[in-house]
């Protein structure tokens, strides 16, 4: 290249660097890092829609504090060490906050680079474990175990004298087998069956077998949203006609369509459905219909209110600073009557667990009827 | 080494000393990451490109390698001592999996190394007293010696390039040897050989001991690079993406592991945003590449010098077949 | 008692579909030395093609018989004349290694091309139970069964009974002679692989159902139909409907006896097994090794 051409670029590429500076002064970016591929797609993409669907409506409204939000997403497939890998992109470009993993063994491994770079990182995990790792910069979505699992305990106590528990074999299922097993211990209800199954299993004949064979009374099923699919089918298959409960994995919307016919019956304590009796739920329950042409499932109001409790922590701390922002969410109090976009009122604690009220819901006909609603732990 | 070779070898090699300084965490992250899928390839490139054997299970030793290392530093032993603890390990693994091989021929043995790779996963997956089961292993440390510590990415990076080299020099000490020799009669005619009085026995044993020691190595360099372990990295899919990236780099050329680990861990980050596309363009180009290049990208000079003699051997052979007049 | 005879007939019925996978598998092995490493996928896309025509609005029989024209077509002979031809001439491994490319490309092209997502499948069966003396069987598992074993009897029926399944009997014990003997040698190696697309494709409407369509549902699929044909006997058709259903007997009893978690340890153990003591499977012939 002759001299001229290249100044000529030198130039161009100058004027664009501050166009793009410019730019980013002006956007409030966030990465978007789900499982798109892998036994976590349903879980990812449903999440992503969520997150997307409102920033979309954020951005319309006119942004946070005057800026609009730009996002990326990549794929985890999955696996916990692209996660990490992925988070530490994140931090190095320089964004104001994390959406995902799902996953809780993926967010399990990925928050020690969020912790890191001290970026605020919302997963949609509900393992345990997940905030008893002494990480200020991570915030739930959903229920963690210790947070749900003590409604349904109570619940199966009523329900059941022998239990065959069905979960699966990852950080999820175990933290809730565990939970659940601790919870019980010394009530009325026996685990007679404690039945591993493995992530992206496809053949549950063996374990819809072995629960029979334990002659249980109920079985609890705790897999994640294909796994569960595909379990109520065989349970189906088999002839299994006494109750199946679970938790919202196990009701999904997704794992209805999946299911077909054989998730009617099943039963969940659910923090997030889309049948809640809320006129907000509702109207995001059309809104996305509206955007994706498919009903949502958790997975998608996790990432919905997710973004929208973002914006009023950025709110709560009047900048857009990462630090600031975790601070302002710790001990954050938002009202669902002022931030539409949260759905119900939620309110988070030092350790990134949030409290809301949460449903039981049972399918029938294809379809989850709220059948009561428990209030939050804190409002007793 | 001819003069081109060596001039593009020194030329590399700056370069992988000097580019990830101008790079940020996620560049050297990756580049270290290639760095031990290229460590891990050689080994497999003994064992398949130059005594011929048959292996779909090296991700098994990977496993070994970076589970032995993250087991030992969490019962607060030294990595120095993990390091070659793990090439131990998998050195008399590998020598193990070797006598089956003994009895098995080809395709017999890619399976039966196949659900040797299974197995293992199983344990990794299940034993969680001993590997933490799918929890895996979490907040692996990084090696210091002689006061420098190595948790920079960048210090991180210098450590494993320079175990990569001295990897490289011993391989290629070991191929110029008559051992080498001894392995490539190997692959290319077993009986043969055999009746030439070189013990296939050992030979067959070796390649398998010593490429599962050099994917144990880079097992356990992988375990305090992602400072996580869990058993994913280690099932059959990636046992068969490391065969893949020894036959599309070129079985049985000494660059071949590095083209290939280029190819199997670089492309696809950079291709990141078009993951599924991407994977179904590799998987199309190894049915091309086997149809017009069943020895890998690196027999490309190969072929093209060959058409090259072949071309002119014809033209001699059509000048010499002229009439040069009658002759009575 | 009961238990165990419900886990052994569930093990029958997926069995009898490893079997199907299995057999194809032995039978291009048999008939043209190709070992595909892609029959798992041959089995998933039948069933993306199925569910193509189902959102058409085709009825289920129907794309099941159109599933089953394009799969002779595409992994018949379109997999026989791009793939295996060229490669005929290099030996085993290039084959295996251009299935195993092929088996990813087809993986992320469906999942790239259509959806990462798992589809809900119709059964073609009734869901209906029955109570047989104390034993409880599906109408799913009754029907797949039957219908699987119908498949591989009538196709071995075929390959010994009609003079095509002669002549390919003949191409596959030697090529040389067969071509001798004016078989038309080509012919016969892509009615073998015509006859495998099918089978792939009759599994693929009797596993979906409860797999449910994805992407990689064909990876643990192939890998056992490997497995079984091996256990069988390679060089045997009825070696792989054995195998199938010993893989799949096998399984059920381990993971309710032993241990749910290593369920995908049983076919691999009878295959260490069987190759270190019977290396040719259970009904399988000794192949010399030419020098």
């Amino acid at each position: 290249m002759n001299k001229r051409s290249t100044l000529k670029v030198v130039a161009a590429a100058t004027v664009l660097a501050f166009v793009g500076l410019a730019q980013a002064q002006q956007t409030i970016k966030i990465t978007n890092i789900v499982e798109l591929s892998g036994p976590g797609t349903t879980a990812g993409t449903l999440f992503k829609n969520g997150v997307e669907l409102a920033i979309k409506e954020i951005n319309e409204a006119g942004g946070i504090l005057g800026k609009k939000i730009e996002s990326t997403t990549v794929d985890t497939q999955t696996n916990p060490g692209v996660a990490k890998g992925l988070t530490q992109k994140a931090v190095d470009d320089g964004v104001l906050a994390i959406f995902g993993p799902v996953y809780s063994g993926s967010i399990m491994v990925s928050m020690a680079e969020s912790k890191r770079g001290e970026v605020p990182n919302f997963t949609g995990g509900e393992a345990a474990a997940i905030t008893q790792q002494g990480n200020p910069y991570v915030f739930r979505t959903a229920f963690g175990q210790s947070t749900s699992f003590p409604k349904l305990a109570k619940y199966i106590n009523t329900k059941s004298k022998s239990l065959a528990v069905i979960y699966v074999n990852n950080d999820f299922g175990k933290g809730g087998r565990d939970t659940l097993t601790k919870l019980l211990a010394g009530g009325p209800t026996q685990i007679v069956a404690d039945i591993s199954t493995d992530a992206g299993q496809v053949d549950f004949s063996a374990a819809v077998l072995k629960a029979k064979q334990s002659n249980a009374d109920a079985i609890f099923a705790y897999t994640n949203e294909e796994e569960s699919a595909r379990l109520l089918r065989e349970l189906k298959k088999q002839g299994w006609t006494k109750p199946v409960i679970g938790e919202t994995t196990l009701t999904g919307q997704k794992v209805i369509e999946l299911a077909g016919d054989a998730a009617n019956g099943a039963v969940a304590h659910v923090g997030l459905t889309v049948d809640a009796p809320i006129p907000e739920m509702l109207k995001f329950k059309a809104k996305y219909y509206q955007a994706y042409g498919s009903i949502s499932d958790h997975n998608g109001i996790k990432g919905y209110t997710g973004v929208y409790i973002l914006k009023a922590a950025i709110e709560k701390a009047g900048k857009i600073d990462r630090k600031a922002v975790a601070q302002a969410l710790h001990g954050i109090n938002i009202s669902a009557k002022k931030n539409p976009g949260v759905i119900m009122d939620v309110s988070f604690d030092a350790n990134g667990d949030l409290d809301r009220e949460s449903f039981l819901v049972e399918v029938k006909n294809g379809r989850q009827v709220v059948v009561a609603t428990l209030p939050a732990l804190s409002k007793k | 080494m001819k003069k081109i070779a060596l001039l593009s070898t020194l030329v590399g090699l700056l370069a992988l000393v000097f580019l990830p300084t101008a790079l940020k965490n996620h560049g050297i992250y990756l580049f270290t990451y290639w760095l031990i899928y290229v460590i891990a390839a050689m080994g497999l490139n003994l064992t398949v490109g130059y005594a011929g054997q048959k292996s779909l299970g090296h991700a098994a030793f990977f496993g070994i390698g970076a589970y032995t290392v993250a087991i030992m530093l969490k019962a607060g032993l030294s990595f120095w001592l993990g390091l070659p603890m793990a090439a131990l390990c998998c050195f008399v693994v590998g020598l193990a999996l070797g006598f089956p091989a003994l009895r098995v021929q080809t395709i017999y043995l890619a399976f039966a190394t196949l659900g040797f790779n299974t197995a293992i996963w199983l344990v990794m997956r299940n034993e969680e007293w001993l590997t933490g089961g799918t929890f895996g292993i979490n907040n692996i440390a990084r090696p210091e010696a002689f006061g420098i510590s190595f948790d920079g990415n960048l210090a991180y990076y210098y450590l494993v390039l320079g175990i990569t080299l001295l990897l490289a020099i011993l391989l290629l000490g070991l191929l110029r040897s008559p051992w080498g020799k001894a392995f490539t009669a190997l692959r290319d005619n077993p009986i043969r050989a055999e009746s030439l009085g070189i013990d296939i026995r050992n030979y067959t044993l070796l390649s398998f001991a010593i490429g599962a020691a050099y994917a144990g190595i880079a097992g356990a360099l992988f375990a305090s690079l992602v400072q996580f372990i869990d058993p994913a990295p280690f099932n059959v899919e990636a046992s068969i993406m490391m065969y893949l990236m020894v036959v599309v780099g070129g079985p049985g050329y000494f660059f071949g592991p590095m083209l290939g680990a280029a190819v199997g861990v670089i492309l696809p980050e950079w291709l990141r945003f078009a993951q599924a596309w991407y994977l179904f363009v590799f998987g199309t180009a190894v049915v091309v590449l086997m149809i017009w290049l069943p020895d890998g990208l690196l027999s490309i000079p190969d072929r093209i010098s060959a058409k090259r003699q072949s071309r002119e051997a014809s033209a001699l052979r059509a000048a010499a077949g002229k009439p040069q007049g009658v002759k009575v | 008692m009961t238990d165990f005879l419900q886990l052994f007939f569930s093990g029958l019925a997926t069995g009898s579909i490893y079997a199907l996978a299995a057999l194809g598998f032995t039978l291009l092995w048999q008939a043209s030395g190709t070992i595909n490493f892609a029959q798992g996928e041959f089995v998933m896309l039948p069933a993306f093609m199925m569910i193509g025509c189902l959102t058409a609005g085709m009825p289920l029989l129907v794309s099941f018989c159109v599933s089953c024209i394009l799969s002779v077509v595409v992994l018949g002979w379109l997999f026989k004349r791009g793939l295996v031809d060229p490669l005929f001439k290099y030996g085993m491994m290039p084959i295996v290694v251009a299935t195993i490319g092929l088996s990813i490309a087809m993986r992320n092209g469906v999942r790239a091309g259509f959806s990462a997502e798992p589809q809900p499948f119709p059964n073609l069966f009734p869901d209906a139970v029955y109570n047989v003396a104390g034993v409880v069987v599906s109408g799913t598992d009754v029907g797949t069964f039957v219908f699987a074993m119908a498949l591989v009897l009538v196709t071995q029926a075929f390959l010994a009974k009609t003079v095509t399944g002669r002549a390919m009997q003949a191409v596959a014990q030697n090529t040389e002679s067969a071509s001798v003997l004016g078989i038309n040698v080509p012919r016969m190696i892509f009615y073998t692989f015509a006859i495998n697309a099918l089978l792939a494709a009759a599994a693929a409407i009797l596993v979906t159902p409860t797999y449910l369509a994805k992407f990689d549902m064909g990876a643990s699929l192939g890998n056992k139909a490997f497995f079984a044909a091996i256990i069988g006997g390679f060089n045997n058709s009825r070696g792989a409907l054995l195998g199938g259903l010993i893989v799949g007997v096998c399984e059920n009893l381990a993971a309710a006896y032993i241990s749910p978690a290593y369920k995908d340890a049983v076919a691999l153990i009878i295959f260490m097994v069987v190759i270190l003591f019977k290396p040719q499977g259970l009904l399988g012939k000794k192949v010399e090794r030419k020098v």
